[in-house]
């Protein structure tokens, strides 16, 4: 089936199996390596993407479903002027380690922060509660999303 | 000022977060152009016979390239099977490369199929065909003893492994008190967000290059080696960003070398991911011990002798699983001055998938065992559990310290890590809050649970003392390589190998570039587990760095004409200069461009270092709904001296998390016929961001003497100490309801059974 979809603000056509997942749309068909795919019942998050800026996990997703919608993966959120303000609150933080999440995990945050720009700690902890990550305990993640939505105010 | 010690952040992370890594999936490689997909069968009963396999279907449906079992490993270019990994292990437990007539457990393989797409492998696998006449499982490990359900008939047993313990009760003669009971350490799924992944492809000159998601390289090339039975020049393993390992990516596992050999047989380069629901049956599972722990003293506080007797199960083919126990033995005592140890263990095979180590491997056990008894003991006795600890700890005044189980303790202060701990909460406050609740009876009761520890890391070498090596080169570009037997899955070597170079030649960090896991690069290296990197991979790393610079110095000396005791390093320009006069100086990059300018080091250490803590976690527990939350938890973590408190912190909060879901949440369990009840994430209760407080980490340094960087290990720290810190609050939460022990994970209705059964119903 011939789908259109906007990846990264990229218009792109491709011809693909109506049963072809979206996060292996992006992975195979577009070659965006980054949405990483973590387990087959929509529980870890790792694929997390934003389809029209609300995110989704990119498995519970076809690709035909994304046809005529914009589809933004990390590899689409640093600008011209560096880091997004999330991806740069990753690094201050330490809210990575092994880094497998991490592309789910920033995307999952942007979404939430485009919702509620000022969230408290256990909005964040509830908001990124279908996202997981094994190695930092969520410690830093928490406080990076905090840090990113601070920055915004400053 | 030094680098060293500093706050810095990673410098892979930008790559990482805008990119993301190259996970072995991910790889684009010339190699690979052409690539077929493996995927594999596997057995959906725990034991039985296999009556006939039929794979015509599979292989006439759309795609398939070709399709291996059993059959097809025999004769000449075949594949052996897999003895166990110890040459101590019961004979006669070898693993065959595809399942023939038996199968073991639900995940065993039976087939491999090849297709030209992915989804092709999993339409076609559905079309194998197995019989299977099941036979009785062995499930229990405390029933495999038994020996009534052999899973290998031939060895005559499915006792893999045991240390002999005498067990003479005098020993306890002369104690007030002693108190009995059995624990349950259970079995858990190690869950790296990547799952296994691997890449092979022989080339023409007949070398097999294979990328794997892996901890260790080397350890994985030697198992391929051996697997394959090929000579070693003609392996090479190439190690990609990996997305987490905690102990269960050591080594090179069956499906590895499968890939690796059907590459071979088909002549195509492969890719094979698992997925995760392959995985959490595929991929080797940690802990999982039966204790029973015998502890005795006196009224007034003293322990006087300990006993643990393990009961390992070490699921369907012996692995590292079945060794855990020796772990378990050298840290029995913990950190208490208990000169009368009993210990003994038996590992034994059940029908499920194998166990090997998981973060901490055999330690967390053996902290679990001795914490758990110290709160039985203080409960019986009627004194604060802070308090008998107190009365029992080693002094510092006692290292180095030969423990009954033979470890030899480097360095240490765990009472003034309790007391830090206990003075942070300000622990007489919260028990004066607890007793407040209870004489109301709250309905939501304070737990509050203490441990202190201490654990082994960068433990030995088979061969003899651990060592590790590392090259440092400097380039005429002013850029530098770093090569390390040590290899990352999340840890940050990157940054902390490029930090220990940089401080002594000034060179950024930015222009440092470490590289690891290739074995035509680096031939030798021990990988990262155990939390060795650091301390030996780290410092074979600084050794070399301090090498370079003297043969700098020697260099610069000529060239400068000038004494070579004059000469100091000027980090600012990454320089060598003549000490007062700045205007005399010639650079690295100069130097190196002159002459290659290269240092291999190998460190060897004296010996394990013995890196320890305390823990304080408090919880909230309903009595009427059974649920128990984490309310906050202190810790105290001294591993040496810190090189990055970043980096050492995010490895504390890590094991801190994984300890709390022990204790809170997470079994891998199995059904009476050995089905896995919990093989997808929607089972198995992975700790999620809602189930953890934000941690309180408290910083204390005692540096190993054993190494000039004074560094321990810190990788696995948090699910040695927050485990039993978090199930004793869980159990001291419910205590005045008669409650002594309740089993981990302290689910909802464990913590309400054992209050109904404390209480007769009345609580």
């Amino acid at each position: 089936m011939k789908v259109e979809i906007a990846v990264n603000g990229e218009k792109t056509t491709d011809d693909v199996e109506p049963r072809l997942l979206l996060a292996h749309y992006l992975r195979e068909v577009r070659g965006l390596k980054a949405t990483n795919i973590g387990c087959d019942t929509s529980s870890c998050g790792a694929c997390t993407v934003l389809v029209d800026g609300e995110s989704v996990k990119s498995c519970t997703v076809l690709a035909v479903q994304a046809d005529g919608r914009q589809v933004s993966t990390v590899e689409g959120l640093a600008g011209d002027d560096g880091l997004h303000p999330v991806q740069r609150a990753f690094q201050q933080e330490h809210a990575l380690q092994c880094g497998f999440c991490t592309p789910g995990m920033v995307m999952a945050s942007v979404g939430l922060l485009s919702e509620n720009p000022h969230p408290t700690e256990q909005e964040i902890r509830e908001g990124l509660e279908g996202n997981f990550c094994r190695c930092t305990g969520y410690h830093n993640i928490v406080r990076a999303v905090r840090r990113a939505a601070e920055g915004a105010d400053a | 000022m030094s680098i060293l010690g500093t706050r810095v952040v990673r410098t892979e992370d930008p790559l990482f977060l805008t990119r993301g890594a190259t996970y072995t999936d991910d790889l684009v490689d010339e190699r690979l152009r052409g690539a077929a997909y493996v995927t594999f069968v596997r057995s959906p009963i725990a034991h039985g016979r296999i009556t006939s396999i039929d794979t015509s279907a599979a292989a006439g449906a759309p795609g398939v390239v070709a399709v291996f079992t059993a059959a097809d490993t025999e004769g000449d270019g075949g594949l052996s099977p897999l003895p166990p990994p110890l040459p101590m292990f019961t004979k006669g437990m070898d693993r065959p490369p595809f399942a023939k007539d038996t199968v073991r457990f639900v995940g065993d393989i039976i087939a491999a199929i090849v297709t030209e797409d992915r989804y092709q492998g999993e339409d076609a696998a559905e079309l194998v065909d197995v019989d299977i006449d099941p036979l009785p499982a062995v499930v229990d490990p405390r029933k495999a003893l038994d020996d009534e359900v052999l899973l290998f008939p031939e060895a005559g047993t499915n006792t893999i492994f045991t240390i002999p313990g005498e067990f003479d009760d005098s020993v306890f003669d002369d104690c007030d008190v002693v108190v009995t009971r059995e624990i349950v350490n259970q079995r858990l799924a190690a869950a790296p967000m990547e799952v296994r992944a691997s890449a092979a492809v022989w080339g023409e000159d007949g070398r097999l290059t294979t990328w794997i998601s892996n901890q260790a390289a080397q350890m994985a090339k030697a198992a391929l080696v051996a697997a394959l039975a090929v000579d070693a020049d003609k392996v090479r393993v190439i190690t990609p960003d990996t997305g987490g390992g905690f102990g269960a990516k050591i080594g090179a596992d069956l499906e590895v070398c499968l890939v690796a050999w059907i590459a071979g047989k088909i002549g195509r380069p492969l890719r094979w991911v698992e997925t995760r629901s392959e995985n959490l049956v595929g991929m080797t599972h940690g802990r999982d011990q039966v204790q029973t722990i015998k502890i005795g003293g006196n009224r007034d506080g003293k322990v006087l002798a300990y006993r643990l007797d393990v009961i390992q199960d070490s699921g369907a083919y012996p692995l590292f699983g079945a060794l855990l126990p020796a772990l378990t033995f050298s840290m029995a005592t913990g950190v208490y001055a208990i000169d009368r140890l009993q210990f003994r263990s038996r590992s034994v095979a059940t029908n499920k998938t194998s166990v090997a180590a998981y973060r901490g491997a055999g330690r967390p056990e053996a902290a679990a065992a001795i914490e758990r008894a110290m709160d039985l003991f203080a409960a019986e006795i009627g004194m604060d559990p802070v308090e008998v600890r107190h009365r029992n700890l080693l002094p510092p005044e006692v290292f180095p310290y030969k423990t009954k189980g033979g470890s030899l303790y480097d360095s240490g202060d765990y009472a003034a890590a309790l007391k830090m701990v206990t003075d942070e909460v300000d622990y007489p406050k919260l028990r004066q809050e607890q007793a407040e609740r209870r004489a109301r009876g709250d309905v939501v009761q304070l737990g509050i649970g203490v441990s202190v520890y201490v654990e082994v890391t960068g433990g030995g070498d088979e061969s003899g003392a651990p060592k590790e090596n590392a090259t440092v080169e400097v380039h005429p570009d002013g850029t530098v390589t770093v090569l390390t037997g040590t290899s990352p899955h999340g840890q940050g070597h990157q940054t902390a190998w490029s930090m220990l170079v940089s401080d002594q030649l000034g060179i950024p960090l930015d222009r440092i570039t470490v590289k690891y896991g290739d074995t035509d690069l680096i031939p030798e290296g021990g990988g990262t587990m155990g939390s060795r990197s650091l301390q030996q991979g780290g410092v074979a790393v600084h050794e070399a760095t301090t090498e370079l610079v003297q043969i700098a110095k020697a260099r610069a000396a000529e060239l400068l004409e000038a004494n070579v005791d004059d000469l100091v390093v000027d980090t600012d320009r990454a320089a060598i200069t003549v000490a007062g006069v700045p205007t005399t100086a010639i650079t690295f990059a100069q130097l190196a461009e002159k002459e290659k300018l290269s240092v291999r080091k190998v460190f060897t250490a004296p010996g394990a270092t013995f890196p320890f803590g305390a823990h304080i976690a408090i919880v909230e527990v309903d009595t009427e709904s059974g649920k128990a939350e984490l309310r906050r938890i202190v810790t105290v973590d001294d591993a040496g001296t810190i090189l990055n408190p970043l980096l050492f912190d995010g490895q504390r909060h890590g094991g801190i998390a994984q300890g709390v879901a022990q204790a809170l949440y997470e079994e891998v369990l199995y059904d009476d016929d050995g089905n896995p009840l919990t093989s997808t994430f929607a089972a198995y209760p992975f700790l999620s961001a809602t189930e953890v407080p934000s941690f309180d980490l408290l910083r204390m340094q005692t540096p190993t003497p054993y190494n000039p960087l004074g560094a321990k290990g810190i990788g696995e720290a948090g699910t040695i100490g927050a485990t039993p810190a978090v199930q004793n609050a869980v159990v001291d939460a419910v205590s005045h309801l008669g409650v002594r022990h309740i089993e981990m994970p302290t689910t909802p209705e464990r913590v309400w059974t054992a209050i109904q059964d404390a209480t007769g119903g009345q609580a």
